[in-house]
């Protein structure tokens, strides 16, 4: 028997009921279509068919693919609802190359953005969550996916998945209400619940559901799912990928481009300094307390760059496509910890001294005097300091004279040199991809002897 | 009379209740004024702020998940010794014993569901514009409640002291040799050094600070354990407290002004 099965009976059965769940929910959709999409004015020539016999015919299918998992009793095998070759190995393709993969999380999130207005219709985002689940459920029948995506520690990241994108959905859905109220001269929608209501029942009661369903949930998640627990710790063992906790692995993907000290120290640290900066550097005092977008599209497209594809993105890599020696693996490829990966990259100093002056690298000899080395050192990488230089402290001024302009003279010098620090080590992320990928960049600056590589 | 009326007069039940039923205006506000828990409530609020599509009840339900994570974590604690001989075995007796059933599922996955919650949260205060002034302080709060969430679920993975837990620890605290000045691999530590010695060796620096020891082992385990079941969540709890007074004082849940 095969020890690695892509099917066995039990996966169907759960694929059965997962489909079955879609059915009910598609019903429910079927039955709101009914009731508020209308009619198509002619199709295939028989008048007046409500748009909802889409629905309808879409959920008949879900309960026929259901019925057809669940009724499978034995040679899974031959059960031919799964996902094609040809489209795993394209999927692939695609994810394990660091290039394409985040060139896909942009153009993702430029849709995001950009296509707001259609992608929150109803009808669109209920479309992209059956695509996304059906995608999720076919995906389950490849092996090698599920022993990722099944590990006990990586299922809530499924879970955050769906809830980001409710909530992203959710707020855009919402802003654009909003806008578009400002835009005919109506009043905000949250204006229009600005009477006083007593907490009691109308809050206590919302908290109460809230405070049950959130109970349910973890009962249930509990027993169907046991915490994990592996073979007990041994200091000489050391699992191949080894890896943080998930909520970390954003960071922990910035050491493929920086060395410890920026991606596990100085980067946090911004992050978290940033973060807490937010509401002193934000001077705009529109959107306050009520959704929209047209208020305050610099604020919330550049939030909304550092937590989608930065860091759930970032998760979302480290957690299902870092496999051994941190190579990146598709969706459906098996951790092979004999893939090889080339890597040679070089530095800075290193294109600069051999490939451009035909020279050798100046190296600082161990016994000279501290001052020689350092001079010797600098002369070495002066090229990335200077780069480095320029880029903390001459694109400020420059862009607070074009693109930033209106924003640097109203926020005064002091706030607008701190949003443009920020701003210049969030796109230092991207940008020292860019550079590996574009031309093997290792550092900028390299001084190992100090430790200090950027 | 009927049997509910009974109980509600007896002097028993006045004793912890001081009012009568909320069935009316009045009494729904007294309740929320008298009882403790309710107190943390503003007795009426604007429709629109405490609508659950405004604000996803995130901060709540995080609120509530610490709630069930430290209860669950102090009946963990009954069962569990955090030493090198027992932690591993104490944990994996867990499961065959089951007297406690699923609470270390329940505390487990509910320290997940946090860490999601609280970015939710973060996301919701964000995309409404609800650090703008006057809320800006509660914003930075916010943000060290946030830093603390992820430590105490840091500190926490450790805990079970399997293979997964020591070495996700040491992926994640090896960084911290790489601190500026202060680890023994970051730049800069060699300046601090007195007469020719270093004063930032592998057994003085930032890590060691965290570990306890060179490398992840029994001192890391007692430092972990004490950060994660006293020191984080006591500073965790005042900060909550100090956010919910704040979300008060500056004036509710935002709404348009
Ligand atoms: C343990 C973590 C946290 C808990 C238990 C918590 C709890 C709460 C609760 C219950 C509210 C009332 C409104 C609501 O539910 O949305 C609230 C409001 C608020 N929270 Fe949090 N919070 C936490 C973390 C954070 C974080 C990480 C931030 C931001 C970085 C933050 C910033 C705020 C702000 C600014 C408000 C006022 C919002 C408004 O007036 O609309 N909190 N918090």
């Amino acid at each position: 028997m095969n020890p690695h099965p892509d099917l066995t009976v039990g996966v169907i059965h759960g694929l059965g009921w997962l489909y079955l769940l879609m059915f009910f929910l598609n019903v429910g959709w079927t039955v709101r279509s009914f009731r508020r999409d209308g009619h198509y004015h002619s199709l295939f020539g028989v008048e007046h068919i409500p748009k909802a016999v889409v629905w309808a015919a879409f959920s008949a299918l879900l309960l026929l693919v259901a019925l057809s998992h669940l009724a499978v009793n034995s040679d899974p095998e031959s059960f031919l609802l799964r996902l094609p070759l040809w489209f795993k190995g394209s999927v692939d393709a695609i994810i394990a190359n660091p290039i394409s993969y985040f060139a896909l999380s942009m153009v993702v999130f430029l849709a995001v953005v950009c296509l707001k207005d259609w992608w929150v219709q109803p009808t669109v985002a209920w479309t992209l969550f059956n695509a996304s689940t059906i995608f999720l459920a076919l995906s389950m029948t490849d092996y090698d996916f599920r022993q990722i995506v099944g590990k006990p520690d990586n299922v809530p990241i499924v879970g955050m998945l769906y809830l980001v994108g409710f909530f992203t959905w959710l707020y855009f859905y919402k802003a654009n209400d909003n806008d578009r109220r400002v835009a005919e001269g109506r009043p905000l929608h949250e204006k229009e619940l600005s009477d006083q209501v007593l907490v009691w029942p109308d809050l206590v009661y919302t908290e109460m559901v809230c405070m049950l369903l959130v109970t349910a949930l973890l009962i249930v998640w509990g027993v169907a799912l046991p915490a994990p627990l592996e073979e007990p710790a041994s200091a000489v063992k050391t699992p191949n990928p080894s890896k943080a906790p998930w909520y970390f692995l954003g960071l922990q993907e910035m050491l493929v481009y920086f060395d410890p000290w920026m991606a596990g120290v100085v980067l946090p640290t911004i992050i978290l300094v940033g973060l807490m900066a937010i509401p002193y550097i934000d001077f705009n005092k529109a959107g306050n307390g009520y959704y929209t977008f047209e208020h305050r599209k610099f604020a919330v497209t550049t939030f909304l760059f550092g937590f989608l594809p930065l860091w759930i993105g970032m998760i979302v890599l480290g957690t299902f496509i870092r496999g051994p020696n941190w190579n990146m693996f598709g969706l459906y490829e098996y951790w092979d910890v004999h893939k090889l990966e080339v890597l040679n990259n070089v530095n800075l100093s290193e294109m600069f001294w051999l490939d451009v002056m035909k020279q050798p690298l100046p190296r600082p000899g161990a016994d000279d005097d501290i001052l020689v080395q350092v001079g010797v050192i600098l002369k070495r990488e002066w090229l990335g300091i200077l780069v480095t230089l320029a880029y903390l402290f001459v694109i400020p001024p420059l862009m607070a004279v074009t693109v930033f302009k209106k924003f640097f003279v109203r926020m005064g010098f002091i706030r607008y040199m701190v949003l443009a620090t920020l701003v210049l080590f969030m796109a230092s992320l991207p940008l020292k991809m860019a550079l590996r990928w574009a031309m093997n960049m290792k550092y900028i600056v390299a001084i190992p002897e100090w430790f200090f590589n950027i | 009379m009927s049997v509910t009326e009974y109980i509600r007069k007896s002097q028993l039940w006045r004793s912890v209740f001081r009012h009568p039923a909320p069935y009316d205006r009045r009494n729904r506000a007294v309740v929320v004024l008298t009882n403790f828990f309710l107190h943390l409530h503003p007795v009426s609020a604007k429709k629109g702020g405490i609508a659950l599509s405004y604000t996803w009840c995130m901060g709540g339900v995080t609120f509530f998940l610490f709630l069930v994570e430290a209860l669950t974590g102090v009946l963990l604690m009954f069962y569990y010794r955090p030493t090198l001989e027992w932690a591993f075995t104490d944990i994996r007796a867990l499961r065959d014993v089951n007297t406690l059933g699923i609470m270390r599922e329940i505390h487990r996955w509910g320290a997940h569901a946090m860490v999601i919650t609280v970015w939710l949260h973060m996301y919701r205060v964000f995309l409404t514009g609800s650090y703008k002034p006057p809320r800006e302080f509660n914003w930075v709060i916010g943000v060290l409640l946030l830093v603390l969430t992820l430590l105490l679920s840091f500190t926490g993975y450790l805990l079970p002291w399997d293979q997964l837990a020591i070495w996700a620890i040491t992926v994640g605290s090896n960084m911290a040799r790489a601190t500026p000045f202060l680890g023994h691999e970051g730049p800069g530590f060699q300046l601090l050094n007195v007469g020719g010695f270093d004063l930032i060796t592998n057994a003085s620096d930032a890590r060691f600070l965290l570990l306890g020891a060179r490398t992840v082992g029994e001192e890391t385990l007692n430092r972990f354990y004490i950060m994660h079941c006293v020191a984080i969540p006591v500073v965790v709890s005042l900060l909550i407290a100090v956010h919910f007074w704040r979300v008060r004082k500056d004036g509710g849940i935002s709404q348009p002004l």
